[in-house]
């Protein structure tokens, strides 16, 4: 229960036991059934799958693993970057002892609270400070504590970060947001209502921002659900490049982050049941974006389909059926559909009915299939 | 050339009217201006808003149920939210953060009000749209519905106040209203906060600004919060009138919100007001709060410095009340709740057609469709 996941520390996530009061899996769906991610293939349950990785460098591939949860390789990958340069930099709201999501544990007494520390409650002041740091030469990463609450910090991120490299002009190099990096969680959990379930990734598409800070959105219910065999050795993935999680031929679906694995539950049901064969492709970074490996794909199957959390209306599915109608127009069988967040508030009592389930993306290819 | 320095500047001192056994500190002062009914009724509301910590206390089903959900209570606080909210005027408006249900209770929300918010059923008065402890309750209570961001409550009665003094003007009214904005230390560093005592200097609005000064931001202290002293001196550099309180004396706190509200209104002016207190609990049901501060801290103030016990002793000095009684009425508040809840368990969910309700006033094109 993610309740009980979150108090009873060191103890994996157990299935529900205990009812929960909101909005859940009817007891005899047939689709919409919880993910299981000690199975799902989109998760690496071996250490030879994890290794298989093509994008992986060679020691990497010649390394171990270790099996751990997001929060954990989350941890992991800070701990490596703090290690490996001393400009690097960790901070924001309860971040010393921890984080409330567990990503910064350990962190302030291995580096010392010079590196990782505590600010005050401010994401406006956190950001803006991060700028400051960042266009002196650190490389800073900024905390918010949780997606929806990024909204202060808008202007530091469009008008400053964005923009500071660019109005610098001859200055660009002494002065930019390159080392930048801004988390933050995001993402419904079920419970987390209008405040705790926020994805604004498609509000941040429409600014561009010069050499080439980064905000970085992280699932939080993947946090110790999402468990898998990652490599014990650093290794690098690149950010402008899309992932096929699975070829297919008839149809390809686009998404990224938690609505993955209902694309998967989808996908696998739809393939029995319609003797079809469906690709699903992971974005991995909404802007700018791997436009090159989506038009291929479509040009390839003909028929797409996005998914994300967020509200459908000009959320990322619209950037990305516009470009693929626009690129692939006469191949398309059917129009782009996109499955995306209803146009409304995520309500507490709704939000299992808001964010995209099994069903729905079920439907979608069926749609596409029969178009 | 001279620099002010703060360091070297005195703390400001903190308002008391109890000592810890509950006698006055001012042995000349006349008794608190509060009849035995009120004093009483206070007791039992923040009886009422401890309640959940005595429902979270006993291993229940009903608190498995409660567990289930993230949930904030105020342990340690409720001094300060029935104190200071039995000061304003029922037609006053207040907004808040969210460790304010004594607030709400004092205001007339009721038990099962509060019991279809947290089950979010269809008698939830904010149509199961927002976490346990998000209030919405403007009607009923003059506050308005909760949100979990921090600090943009604080301009929003701002703005309200220049409302009803605009109104109140209009409709040269003999009693008129103020708002008031609650808030915790560490909302306070948010930028809303400074804008909106700076918008109510400037323009001169009757706003008090109540700070909860409860010493932890989740696991922030107050030390990685501010170096100055405290909220209360914030006032000085808007120009605004402060006062530091006691938050565990719930004669200190309500008078201080008299005064204030008798300024704001008297000079249309804000006033800051710091009420001091210890967040004996978690941050909220997902918060392990010993991953950062000691149970012997937590303990002390819970056994030491509640506001509850004072005014138990307070009252027990005056025969108003018995350790019988206080058993007898615990024991009574859990039972309702456990039992309200239960009920509110089992009424049904909001329609699914409410999830699109209130976006826009009237459903778009694209809605209906």
């Amino acid at each position: 229960m993610l309740r009980k996941a979150h108090n009873c520390y060191g103890s994996v996530a157990n299935s529900t036991l205990l009812r929960r009061g909101y909005a859940s899996h009817p007891p005899k769906a047939r689709l919409n059934i919880p993910t299981d991610y000690a199975s799902t293939p989109l998760l690496h349950h071996s250490a030879k799958s994890s290794l298989a990785n093509k994008e992986l460098s060679n020691e990497a591939r010649n390394g171990t693993t270790s099996r751990i949860n997001l929060f954990q390789a989350v941890n992991a990958a800070l701990a490596h970057a703090l290690r490996s340069d001393q400009r690097v930099l960790l901070f924001g709201e309860d971040v010393a002892f921890g984080g409330v999501f567990r990503c910064s544990m350990n962190l302030a007494t291995e580096f010392g609270d010079d590196r990782v520390f505590n600010t005050p409650l401010s994401e406006q002041g956190i950001v803006g400070f991060a700028a400051g740091a960042a266009m002196e030469g650190m490389r800073p990463v900024a905390e918010v504590q949780f997606a929806d609450y990024v909204f202060p910090a808008f202007d530091q991120i469009v008008n400053e970060i964005a923009k500071c490299r660019y109005r610098a002009g001859h200055n660009a190099d002494s002065m930019n947001c390159g080392g930048l990096v801004i988390r933050m969680p995001a993402g419904g959990v079920g419970h987390g209502g209008l405040y705790h379930t926020q994805s604004p990734e498609s509000l941040f598409t429409h600014v561009p921002a010069s050499n080439d800070p980064v905000i970085f959105l992280e699932p939080k219910i993947l946090y110790r659900a999402a468990v898998e065999h990652v490599p014990a050795e650093p290794y690098i993935l690149p950010l402008s490049t899309a992932e096929v999680l699975k070829e297919g031929k008839d149809v390809t679906i686009i998404s990224y982050g938690t609505p993955l694995y209902a694309c998967q539950s989808a996908l696998a049901a739809a393939e029995k049941d319609f003797k079809c064969s469906v690709e699903l492709i992971d974005l991995r970074t909404v802007y700018p974006w791997d436009r090159q490996t989506v038009m291929a794909s479509v040009n390839k199957t003909g028929r797409c389909i996005v998914v994300h959390e967020s509200m459908v209306n000009a959320g990322v599915g619209a950037e990305v059926a516009a470009t693929v109608q626009e690129g692939c127009f006469l191949r398309l069988e059917a129009p782009v559909q996109r499955i995306g967040g209803w146009s409304t508030h995520a309500g507490l009592a709704y939000e299992k009915f808001n964010i995209p389930d099994v069903t729905r993306i079920y439907d979608a290819i069926r749609t596409s299939l029969e178009y | 050339m001279d620099f002010i320095v703060p360091s070297q500047m005195p703390p400001i001192a903190t308002y008391r009217v109890l000592d810890f056994n509950a006698k006055l500190i001012d042995r000349n002062r006349p008794a608190p201006d509060v009849i035995d009914e009120q004093a009483l009724t206070w007791h039992r509301n923040m009886l009422i808003d401890h309640g959940w910590y005595h429902v979270r206390s006993t291993k229940t089903r009903s608190f498995e149920l409660l567990h289930g959900m993230c949930k904030l209570d105020s342990t340690g606080e409720e001094g300060i939210t029935v104190g200071s909210a039995a000061a304003f005027g029922p037609d006053d408006i207040i907004t808040t953060q969210y460790r304010e249900t004594g607030v709400i209770a004092q205001r007339g929300y009721t038990l099962e009000d509060f019991l279809c918010q947290l089950m979010h059923n269809k008698d939830d008065p904010g149509k199961g749209r927002n976490m346990p402890v998000h209030y919405s309750g403007r009607v009923k209570t003059g506050v308005h519905a909760v949100a979990s961001t921090l600090g943009i409550q604080t301009p929003h009665a701002v703005g309200a106040a220049y409302a009803m003094k605009l109104e109140d003007q209009r409709t040269a009214t003999k009693r008129p209203r103020v708002a008031a904005a609650y808030f915790g230390e560490g909302a306070a560093s948010e930028g809303d906060f400074h804008e909106a005592l700076n918008f109510a200097a400037v323009r001169e609005y009757p706003v008090v600004f109540i700070c909860r000064n409860n010493g932890f931001a989740i696991s922030t202290p107050n030390r990685e919060q501010y170096r100055g002293d405290g909220i209360a001196s914030r006032g000085v550099g808007y120009g605004i009138e402060a006062m530091r309180v006691d938050g565990t004396d719930i004669f200190a706190v309500y008078e201080a919100t008299v005064e204030a509200r008798r300024r704001t209104l008297a000079d249309n002016k804000p006033i800051l007001l710091e009420l001091m207190s210890y967040r004996s609990g978690h941050h909220s049901t997902s918060d392990d709060s010993f991953a950062y501060r000691s149970r012997q801290d937590a303990s002390n103030w819970s056994t030491q410095h509640s506001a509850i016990s004072l005014l138990r002793k307070w009252l027990e000095k005056k025969r108003l009340w018995t350790a019988e009684q206080d058993k007898d009425t615990r024991t009574h508040i859990r039972k309702d709740i456990i039992a309200g809840m239960k009920v509110a368990e089992k009424k049904p969910m909001p329609p699914l057609t409410s999830s699109w309700d209130d976006v826009y006033a009237v459903y778009s094109e694209e809605q209906t469709a």
